[in-house]
């Protein structure tokens, strides 16, 4: 079943085309990896998906839902966690969770917000204010505030960034987790180790356009690469 | 280049910015707007008052009197029938007038008796404000210029009078005509000094809490921005009404306390000259009643969400808290506006123009209510409400658009392109 149905997607900032028709879907419970260089499109695609950004042409369908006419339904369906996103300063980490649980199932806040500080795993440092947080720390905040609401899709804009590489293994192994319990990601990230052992699938884009895409072991394979990071120099020249 | 001058170059090309220089040309044309002001002061004062008299004595010392009417005054009324009041009145109203002088037929006789002649005055009041005022103040110098031309007269003349009498030889009964009202016993002076307070304190309160729950809104969007919880908020299943809706209302709740805690430092302070100077303002009739304060409560409300709504807006255009803080001048700008104007002038005596942008800047509308509520002026008041309500309402839907287009993400509004096929089609 398909999560993500992308057909032909095209965005205009003013004169700019930042996303020039591209095309592709993602099947439910998959990770699948958008790469490619600084500016190539990827966080815009990701922002589109996520209900931020309106479409220029083209069509995205998540689940059922038409994303240009049903965008408050998607909402209720998705969590985006954007590259580099905040959380409020004057709340402490575990009022920033309960926040956001409000938005969610009433009946379920409490479930939501257990769920959100395990994955977090700031231990006693939750009950502090976000304000006191070091980047690491507010990251993984973060993550336990996207995946925390069980999201049928999470769209994670470089889920890792600013954490060690202790931390950054630990959130890998979060979102893995997550996709057992019938979660779809969509995730960018600029570390092709990561993206090689998380992602099912992957879309190399450049120029705003898709110029591969296929699981990590076939493109290897295509490329005669060793590596994702090997096929992402040889596709990206 | 030397280090030095490397660095001055580099911060003088940060600070040359626009958010460094709008604020101060904005400090700067008001100041010039007000030195304006100013200098049309001096201009009135120069300005020979319209009045009118009736001399029903005919005497000698009369005769000092109305010279010094005539010398100083533009005198559009002249008779020695004192039953032709009413006939002044109405001459002097048509032709602008300020004042109509009744000099009584035991003027001089009464002088020499020892006792102080009262003069009649009927005032012809216009505005409240500080530049309204000026006309009838130099009519009240005219006064004193005619009581040292008296004394002066009865003392050259070796008349028969006592010192006291010689020094004071009239006193003034006052009756004021403003805005449909007749009120007794008090001069135009009176009755700005009793208006001025509330045109003072209420619109000073306004300005503020405008200016401090604007900028609350205009901070909090900044602050979504700079602080990367926008994005995050607005993939949150809640509708972008709710969002807007719900910052309004914050901001206006904390908007309305201040105003809570202003009001009654305010109420005690109009308690303090409800007596004052011997004048009853009850039985002038210049006090507000319960529905007068209903709907100058509503006006405040009203403006205040209209203000919050037009903050919401300039808010989906700040960057981050710098430009935050930039954005709030044209709040202070259209609340200090009015501030001045209410207290120089009264809406009725300004000019059609200025009439028409007062009225078209929201925020007059509290300011201008108190005076306007006293003096029945309700078209005035409930015009000013329901054209408020309608810019808000107008603000707020803008802003829920702009929360539904790129423009608060991106900084640009997605324009629709009318396609070719689709007409041909």
């Amino acid at each position: 079943m398909e999560v993500i149905k992308v057909k032909s997607l095209v965005k205009h900032y003013g004169t700019i085309e930042a996303v020039k028709g591209i095309s592709f879907n993602v099947n439910k419970g998959d990770i699948f990896g958008l790469i490619g260089p600084n500016g190539a499109g990827k966080t815009t695609t990701l922002r589109i998906i996520s209900t931020l950004l309106t479409i220029t042409s083209g069509s995205i369908q998540i689940m059922e839902y038409d994303l240009s006419k049903q965008a408050g339904e998607i909402r209720k369906i998705i969590s985006y966690l954007p590259e580099d996103a905040g959380a409020y300063k004057n709340l402490t980490g575990k009022g920033y969770l309960e926040f956001i649980a409000h938005f969610f199932e009433q009946n379920k806040t409490q479930q939501i917000v257990s769920k959100g500080v395990e994955i977090a795993n700031l231990k006693d440092r939750i009950n502090d204010k976000v304000d006191t947080y070091s980047k690491g720390m507010q990251r993984r905040l973060l993550v336990g505030r996207a995946l925390m609401t069980d999201p049928k899709l999470a769209i994670l804009d470089e889920p890792t960034s600013g954490l060690d590489v202790n931390n950054a293994q630990e959130v890998r192994r979060i979102i893995k987790n997550t996709t057992r319990q019938g979660t779809t990601v969509l995730l960018s990230s600029h570390n092709m180790l990561e993206v090689e052992f998380l992602c099912d699938r992957i879309a190399l884009i450049s120029d705003g356009i898709i110029i591969e895409e296929g699981t990590p072991d076939s493109l290897m394979q295509k490329y005669e690469a060793k590596n994702i990071e090997e096929v992402f120099t040889k596709v990206v020249k | 280049m030397s280090s030095l001058g490397n660095i001055i170059k580099k911060e003088l090309r940060e600070l040359m910015t626009p958010t460094t220089f709008i604020p101060i040309i904005i400090i700067a044309i008001m100041f010039g707007s007000m030195g304006n002001a100013i200098g049309s002061i001096e201009e009135e004062m120069e300005e020979r008052p319209i009045i009118g008299f009736i001399d029903a004595d005919q005497s000698n010392l009369s005769f000092v009197a109305t010279r010094i009417l005539e010398g100083f005054g533009d005198v559009v009324f002249n008779s020695s029938d004192i039953s032709e009041k009413e006939i002044g009145i109405e001459e002097l109203k048509d032709k602008d007038g300020i004042a109509l002088l009744i000099i009584p037929s035991d003027f001089s006789e009464k002088i020499l008796n020892n006792e102080p002649s009262e003069i009649e005055v009927y005032w012809i009041m216009k505005g409240a404000g500080i530049l309204d005022s000026i006309s009838s103040a130099v009519v009240e110098e005219l006064f004193s210029t005619i009581n040292t031309n008296l004394s002066y007269e009865l003392i050259s003349n070796n008349a028969t009078v006592n010192a006291s009498t010689a020094l004071n030889p009239t006193s003034r009964n006052d009756t004021t005509y403003f805005k449909g009202k007749v009120l007794n016993g008090v001069s135009p002076s009176d009755v700005s000094g009793i208006l001025s307070s509330q045109s003072t304190i209420i619109p000073i309160v306004m300005m503020m809490i405008i200016i401090m729950a604007g900028s609350t809104v205009i901070s909090s969007m900044a602050l979504e921005k700079e602080n990367k919880t926008l994005e995050t908020l607005l993939t949150l299943p809640v509708k972008r009404v709710s969002i807007v809706a719900g910052k309004i209302i914050a901001s206006a709740l904390i908007g309305l306390m201040l105003a809570v805690i202003y009001m009654i430092g305010f109420s005690y302070y109009m308690n303090s000259f409800q007596f004052s100077g011997q004048i009853n303002v009850n039985q002038l009739g210049l006090v507000l009643s319960l529905g007068d304060l209903l709907l100058l409560g509503l006006s405040v409300f009203v403006t205040l969400i209209a203000a919050l709504s037009f903050c919401m807006l300039l808010g989906t255009m700040a960057k981050n808290f710098k430009s935050a803080q930039t954005l709030t001048f044209p709040v202070t700008l259209f609340a200090l506006i009015p501030m001045f104007l209410t207290m120089f002038k009264d809406f009725d005596t300004i000019p059609l123009a200025l009439k028409a942008f007062l009225f078209g800047i929201p925020f007059s509308h509290p300011m201008m209510a108190p005076r306007a509520l006293i003096f029945d002026d309700y078209l005035l008041v409930i015009g000013g409400i329901i054209y408020v309500s309608i810019f808000a309402l107008i603000m707020i839907s803008i802003a829920v658009w702009v929360f539904k287009t790129d423009r608060l993400l991106t900084g640009s509004i997605k324009r629709k392109k009318i396609s070719f096929r689709k007409l041909k089609k």
